[in-house]
């Protein structure tokens, strides 16, 4: 069940979507989310889906994989789904039954909400997938130099996301092993009160937490051992350069972006 | 032969609360360890040879005496960086040492950190993977290895700063036999082909057996010292301080005292079968 | 007698349906006999992990049966815990799942779970706790001031405690040093000895297997490559060792002196045997 969890992960290739330079694609998609909170309307949005199908098609990645990402926000997505349906008033009501009230607007919001929220997650997951965790954090901490100058620790923010994302398959691993050494000793996570179930995980976090500061402890003596002393002076084994597809894309890009800012403000 | 890492009258005590009082890990260990030779430290948990490997490269620094690396003392910060690009360090923990989630990024972390230009560093990834026999997993994840192949990456990782010696802090301790015969194998090869200096910290008494030199320890200080031959064949000392001989050992010794003209120091198994077969032909 | 378990073409297969599907285990059968010391030997990725978690019914199996004193341990899910208690399992490294603020708590943590209370609790962690020589006065320490040693002791008596019918130990003694390797060694023996309790080991250690087990199960690539006693399986070193396995360091050297024309028992794998049996050839010869 832990191993559904897909945040995170990357899948190797080698199609031009892999290929981008991190920074480009991580610009790509501010461009693409700045552009679907300004939709508005159906060409607007159906004009982003085929965008995001294109690139989908481009980086090989199977579209199970990407719907399976929007598993753990589905509650998120109903939720706001309901929330637009039933309380937007506005337009005419299409369903009249006791306190409940479906107006038009509210039925049109509730779509077009859902359907935003799809196709944030896909998008930003469709980058993770095709960006390896340590290329995307490097494009962060060259995106973001500029931001040293006010004394923001870059360089450490993006090394402690990097080491993150690194020990996120070991961590789980580690629960697994955890409850299953549990489980043998009877322990019971299914059954039981909200309260008890809570404090069923006891036995599992803290392990889990003693085990997280072990290994971080002898990480860091690990790194220090191999010559690490901060940001200062370091150079890359791969540098980022833009490259002709970069250019094109960031144009590409920044063209539907504001060709959608330009047809969400005629209502499209 | 010259020496490439000398300990002098070293003595240190982990840092307790105030108003405790101290308790020495290692009191007084004076070794010298030859360029291009192959050390095995042996000693039972708690005698000290773990506290020792932290010393050699500086990750604790003495109380009391000296820790020089090729001339240079640890205690000087200064020289931090040049003592730990010299002697690197594996641990026994093979997923708490890998910092990245691609191989080549991992082993390309130590030269990354010593600001070496990016076509060096590539050149330095691939030698020292080439050197680990681990070429094919350049861009695989780590996670996704078996315990001895992560323990040669770590390796790889260090190889990358160019050291001139490695220090295996009971790097083979959480691994299976396979994975131990691999990292055994693969630091011997590097020891015998590049003629890199090689401390191995274990308390696999059978991983010493191909080693130019075994130290024992014991409560903080050096107990035996000498070929594994002449450490080996002092089968009631080693057993007095809870280690065990080697098999073949062993039985030359039972075969001994039942009169049998025997040496004691055919360690290893063919040796020790030859010695058996002449003795009762 | 009815053996306390029995394995019937046990098969577990991991990702069902896609691209990675793998079996862990595939078509194994074999029985454990009540009191006996069984050892399980075999690779990393042999399935030796994935087998002993259907022995408990941490995992489900595939396809197959696994029966507990001739019950299968599947008949009603529901009550599977109540098999978790039987066949107590001690996972690799299990110093890493202490939780409790004190020794004893911990070592409680099974019996509790049980619905053991008051002076039978008390009773079974006392015990627990001396069987791998814990002192009555660490029982109130919380189990991180321990040493690593005394942690892995704690993490057994938890099982213990249990008071399982089988006790099945996952490598207990990976990471310690020969002397902590012993002394655990001898609690082990020990409890099987005086409990007559079924024991199953699994380890890779070729020396520990050979001086403890009654029997030997030999597994490699998910099937069962052999089984018999350890003089039986020992004395198939050749085919060990082209397996890619360890042997015993006794039957190499028997190896290599039945190479060089000794008439050595194959089936010699203690310092002491191969040492009677030289001294009776070296009589033998002086006849001559």
């Amino acid at each position: 069940m832990l191993k559904d969890i897909t945040l995170g992960q990357y899948f190797p290739g080698n199609t031009v979507a892999h290929r981008l330079d991190p920074r480009t694609k991580i610009l790509l998609v501010l461009f693409y989310i700045v552009a679907l909170f300004c939709a508005q309307g159906v060409v607007t949005y159906t004009l982003l889906a085929l965008c995001l199908a294109i690139c989908v098609r481009i980086s090989h990645v199977g579209i199970r994989q990407l719907v399976r990402g929007l598993k753990p926000v589905l509650f998120i997505m109903i939720f706001t789904g309901v929330l637009n349906l039933f309380f937007t008033p506005g337009g005419r009501n299409l369903v009249e039954w006791g306190v409940i009230r479906i107006s038009e607007q509210g039925l049109h919001n509730a779509v077009f909400m859902v359907l935003r929220i799809m196709l944030l997650i896909m998008g930003t997951f469709l980058m993770t997938y095709t960006t390896s965790p340590i290329s995307l954090t490097d494009g962060l901490e060259r995106l973001l130099n500029w931001m040293k100058r006010f004394h923001v620790p870059v360089h450490e923010l993006a090394m402690m996301m990097s080491i993150a994302l690194r020990f996120i398959p070991t961590l789980i691993e580690e629960t697994d092993k955890i409850m299953s050494a549990q489980k043998a000793r009877g322990a019971d996570f299914e059954s039981g009160s909200l309260i008890q179930k809570a404090k069923a995980l006891i036995p599992i976090l803290v392990p889990l937490f003693i085990s997280a500061f072990r290994r971080a402890d002898e990480l860091a003596t690990a790194m220090e051992c191999r010559c690490y002393h901060g940001g200062e002076g370091r150079t890359r084994l791969h540098v980022l350069r833009y490259e002709g597809r970069d250019i094109t894309a960031l144009c590409l890009g920044g063209a539907i972006m504001v060709g959608v800012i330009v047809m969400s403000r005629f209502g499209l | 032969m010259a020496e490439i890492i000398r300990t002098e009258n070293l003595r240190y005590a982990y840092p307790v609360e105030e108003g405790e009082t101290p308790v020495y890990a290692l009191r007084g260990v004076d070794l010298g360890i030859a360029r291009g030779s192959f050390v095995v430290v042996l000693g039972h948990n708690g005698s000290g040879k773990s506290t020792l490997a932290k010393m050699l490269n500086a990750v604790l620094v003495p109380t009391e005496g000296s820790v020089l690396v090729e001339g240079m003392d640890t205690a000087d910060e200064r020289l931090l960086l040049a003592i730990r690009q010299r002697v690197g360090m594996v641990f026994q923990n093979p997923d708490n040492q890998i910092v990245a989630n691609v191989v080549e990024e991992d082993v390309a972390f130590a030269p990354e950190n010593l600001g070496v230009p990016p076509e060096e560093i590539r050149r330095r990834v691939d030698e020292a993977l080439k050197a680990v026999g681990m070429s094919e997993f350049t861009t695989h994840a780590p996670h996704l290895l078996s315990g001895g192949q992560k323990q040669r990456i770590a390796i790889a990782g260090v190889l990358a700063m160019e050291p001139e010696c490695i220090v295996l802090d009971e790097a083979t301790a959480m691994l299976d036999p396979v994975g131990r015969r691999e990292v055994l194998a693969t630091v011997h090869r590097l020891n015998r082909e590049k003629g890199m200096t090689v401390v191995l910290i274990t308390h696999h008494m059978n991983e010493a057996e191909e080693a130019d030199r075994v130290v024992v320890m014991d409560d903080g200080a050096v107990v035996m010292d000498g070929s594994p031959k002449e450490v080996f064949t002092q089968v009631e000392p080693l057993r007095s301080l809870g280690l065990t001989v080697p098999d073949t050992v062993d039985l030359l010794d039972r075969l001994r005292h039942h009169g049998v003209e025997v040496p004691l120091d055919a360690l290893r198994v063919e040796e020790c079968a030859d010695a058996i077969a002449a003795a009762l032909q | 007698m009815e053996p306390i378990l029995q394995i019937k073409h046990l098969t577990h297969t991991y990702g069902v349906g896609t691209p990675f599907q793998r079996s862990a285990v595939e078509d194994m059968s074999f029985e454990v006999r009540e009191g006996e010391f069984l050892g399980i030997m075999g690779h990393t990725g042999s399935g030796k992990s994935t087998l002993i978690q259907h022995l408990n019914g941490l995992l489900k199996p595939t396809s197959g049966q696994v029966l507990l004193a001739g019950k299968d341990i599947w008949a009603e899910p529901k009550k599977i815990r109540e098999v978790r208690f039987r066949v107590g399992l001690v996972f690799q490294y299990p110093e890493y799942q202490l939780f409790e603020e004190t020794v004893y708590k911990d070592i409680a943590f099974g019996p509790a779970n049980m619905g053991r209370t008051g002076a039978e609790l008390d009773r079974c962690v006392r015990e627990a706790a001396r069987l791998v020589g814990i002192r009555d006065e660490q029982l109130d320490k919380s189990p991180f001031e321990l040493s690593g040693g005394q942690k892995r002791r704690v993490a057994l008596a938890g099982v213990l405690a249990m008071e399982p019918d089988v006790l099945v130990l996952d490598e207990p003694t990976a990471g310690l040093d020969p002397a902590g390797r012993e002394n655990l060694m001898a609690n082990i023996r020990d409890y099987h000895r005086n409990k007559q309790k079924t024991i199953v080991l699994v380890s890779h250690s070729m020396d520990e297997i050979a001086q403890n087990a009654d029997r030997i199960l030999v597994l490699k690539g998910a099937h069962i490559l052999m089984s018999g006693t350890p003089a039986e399986v020992f004395a198939r070193g050749e085919e060990l060792l082209s397996a890619g396995l360890d042997v015993p360091e006794v039957t190499r050297i028997a190896m290599a002196l039945r190479d060089r024309g000794l008439p050595i028992d194959p089936a010699v794998y203690t310092v002491e045997a191969l040492e009677r049996q030289l001294l009776a050839l070296r009589k033998g010869g002086a006849a001559c």
